[in-house]
């Protein structure tokens, strides 16, 4: 037994994960992570994940790109190089609007786009940390750390209880993709 | 979503009576990990000869100038333009399909979104090779950037809609690249574990090593719907811009405050249209009937009428506006529109953009796919009709007529036009190949909830009310894909 790092349950149907959870933690038994192949709502509340910050970084990037065009366009029209036209003011804020709105989304998107990359370490070529690989297709699974949570059988028994089609004990934690 | 059951009079956004995930994933994933069939290769081979023109006229733009085109000294915009302006227009649909009807929960642009942003991205890739072959000089095509004095030019003029476009146009196309790309994640990683060898390498790479733990798909969520709220001003901003390239000028017929909503209504139109002229042939060829149902196809074309009888009023207003405005010239450029040497483009706009989605009210023609294909390449035409009238009979009777000029199109032109249709199928083709057409993931979401056979079970649970049953079983009655005689018995 000492060589299964992970238990995994794995479920049929979302509402039946969930109801995997709950009697897990009923029985205090602390879950590793849980992947799915689409977004289950309400599973941060349950696992007590944190509410992502995401947004934060998402409105001071934009907020930044607001800025930058701003400066960028004052800099240039009044400050380095004023042109008349006509003999119009060059601080002629309203036509400096859709440059900073364009700029805003633009540093907004590509600053939480990439802000998401980061924390998630998903880049192009990183090698996917999955251990199932139905869990990308069918099947939801909830992965126990089975070093932490030594009662094995009766983790096996509380999975199949709740509706799990199927408990694997893995011995290495990820699949190879080699 | 546990325990929620939606209201039985929704129509379901999912058709069939075994489906499950696994079922979701083999029939999507099924035109990317088969063999292409015959008809692929057809319309791969004829798509990529128009790319192959494309390349060949564009090349022959750069080589010999714009000289190469009809243009003259009186119509200095023509089939470029036009072109230009009908290809970020049919871009506008898949902004607001994923972004707009996420904002306000439309749960059918789950099955349309992604095939929707993929033609954005190729429609817009269309619209900037024209941007760019206009400009006569494409290698100095930076000089649109806002660089120094050194590069030989002053600032640009940041009070200039051309160069607002430039903003507006790039941060829309890499806006809705991430957006795509993001989205389609998940649905890379779907296809990776289930592909074996260099299929798996390639797809794992392209993955981005996606896991679908909970922190991923939180993050995810965040992500999909912030990016929603700011492509929705994105997108309305870029037609908006586009369209102040010729409302802030001084030429009659162009200087008009309507142009802004009016744009953005045509833009989603034609934008639709093209959504439909794609999807009904894909849904037929690659089997998704039942992800993309009747009613998907009735509410684009409700989304059609709408946006078709905004963009009719504008036409009226604006032809009102320059008689109300007792300036002869703007007067005279909406009589010679309608009645002058160009009075068939006009009329051919008038029709094809007007009176014919009109035709979509009736019911039966709304619930025919033919009748809906049909009318979705009249729009498409009305719409690039729309454009030529607005570039070229605003500009061939200029202030002095002995500089009156009409267009006449050369081979160029017209090879550039049809050839970018060509790249435009050819890359949309290439997408269905390579890629899963309709987002998975977010398809999965309405299996339990949305789909046809959980509002069977709900039915056969005995607790809905009984008119309201009977008012659903009635509208199941315009699917295709849903066997009538299971709702017989009940």
């Amino acid at each position: 037994m000492s060589d299964i790092k992970y238990i995994l349950g794995s479920f049929g149907d979302p509402d039946e994960m969930m109801h995997g959870i709950e009697k897990l933690q009923e029985n205090n038994i602390s879950i590793f992570d849980v992947y799915t192949p689409m977004p289950i709502h309400g599973i941060e509340a349950k696992l007590g994940v944190k509410r992502s910050r995401i947004d934060i970084a998402a409105f001071c990037f934009g907020i930044t790109g607001t800025c930058a065009a701003f400066a960028l366009i004052y800099f240039c029209a009044v400050i380095d190089w004023r042109v008349n036209i006509g003999g119009k003011p060059s601080f002629a804020l309203p036509d400096f609007i859709p440059i900073m709105f364009e700029l805003t989304v633009l540093f907004c998107a590509f600053g939480m786009v990439l802000s998401y990359y980061a924390s998630t370490h998903l880049f192009p070529g990183r090698a996917p940390r999955v251990m199932d690989l139905r869990a990308t297709d069918d099947r939801f699974v909830i992965a126990i750390d089975a070093k932490d949570n030594t009662a094995h059988t009766e983790i096996d028994g509380l999975l199949k209880d709740a509706g799990a089609l199927e408990v694997k004990y893995n011995e290495r934690k990820y699949i190879s993709y080699e | 979503m546990s325990g929620h059951n939606e209201s039985i009079l929704r129509e379901p956004l999912i058709t069939g009576d075994n489906i499950t995930y696994a079922k979701i994933t083999d029939d999507i994933l099924m035109p990317v990990e088969n063999k292409p069939n015959k008809a692929w290769w057809i319309g791969f081979i004829v798509a990529s000869m128009g790319a192959l023109l494309w390349v060949v006229a564009v090349s022959y733009t750069f080589w010999n100038g714009i000289g190469a085109w009809g243009l003259n000294k009186t119509v200095g915009w023509a089939w470029d333009i036009t072109g230009f302006v009908w290809w970020v227009g049919i871009g506008h649909a898949g902004t607001l399909i994923s972004a707009v009807l996420l904002l306000f929960r439309q749960n059918w642009r789950n099955s349309i979104n992604r095939s929707a942003e993929a033609m954005t991205i190729f429609a817009v890739i269309c619209a900037a090779t024209y941007v760019v072959s206009h400009m006569g000089r494409p290698w100095l095509a930076y000089w649109v950037l806002p660089l120094p004095n050194q590069f030989g030019s002053l600032w640009v003029n940041f009070n200039s809609p051309l160069v607002w476009d430039m903003f507006a146009i790039s941060t829309y196309f890499s806006v809705s690249l991430l957006f795509w790309y993001t989205g389609l994640l998940p649905d890379i990683a779907t296809i990776r574990d289930r592909a074996v060898g260099t299929r798996r390498k390639i797809y794992s790479i392209f993955s981005f090593g996606w896991s679908g733990s909970v922190k991923t798909w939180q993050r995810f969520e965040a992500v999909s719907l912030i990016l929603a709220g700011i492509s929705t001003p994105l997108v309305l901003s870029v037609h908006t811009i586009v369209s102040m390239d010729f409302a802030t000028s001084v030429i009659p017929g162009w200087h008009t405050t309507i142009f802004p909503p009016y744009f953005v209504a045509g833009a989603i139109f034609s934008g639709f249209a093209m959504v439909l002229t794609l999807l009904l042939v894909a849904r037929k060829v690659l089997g998704l009937e039942n992800y993309i149902t009747m009613f998907h196809i009735e509410s684009m074309n409700k989304i059609i009428i709408l946006t078709g009888s905004i963009v009719g009023v504008a036409y009226l207003t604006e032809f009102f506006i320059a008689w109300y405005s007792g300036s002869e010239y703007e007067q005279y450029a909406f009589i010679n529109r309608s009645t002058g040497p160009y009075w068939w483009s006009y009329w051919m706009m008038m029709t094809c953009n007007v009176i014919s989605p009109q035709l979509l009210w009736f019911k039966k023609i709304r619930l025919s796919i033919k009748a809906t294909w049909i009318l979705s390449i009249v729009v498409n035409v009305g719409m690039w009709f729309e454009r030529f009238v607005i570039i070229v009979t605003s500009l061939h009777r200029d202030y002095i007529p002995s500089s009156w000029a009409m267009f006449y199109p050369t081979w160029v032109d017209i090879s550039v036009f049809v050839g970018s249709i060509g790249l435009f199928f050819t890359l949309f083709l290439l997408f269905l190949r390579v890629l899963p057409s309709i987002a998975i993931a977010e398809v999965k979401l309405l299996l339990k909830s949305a789909s046809e056979q959980a509002k069977m079970k709900q039915i056969k649970e005995g607790h809905e009310n009984k008119e309201y049953v009977a008012e659903y079983i009635e509208s199941l009655e315009k699917f295709d894909s849903v066997k009538q005689e299971d709702y017989a018995k009940i």
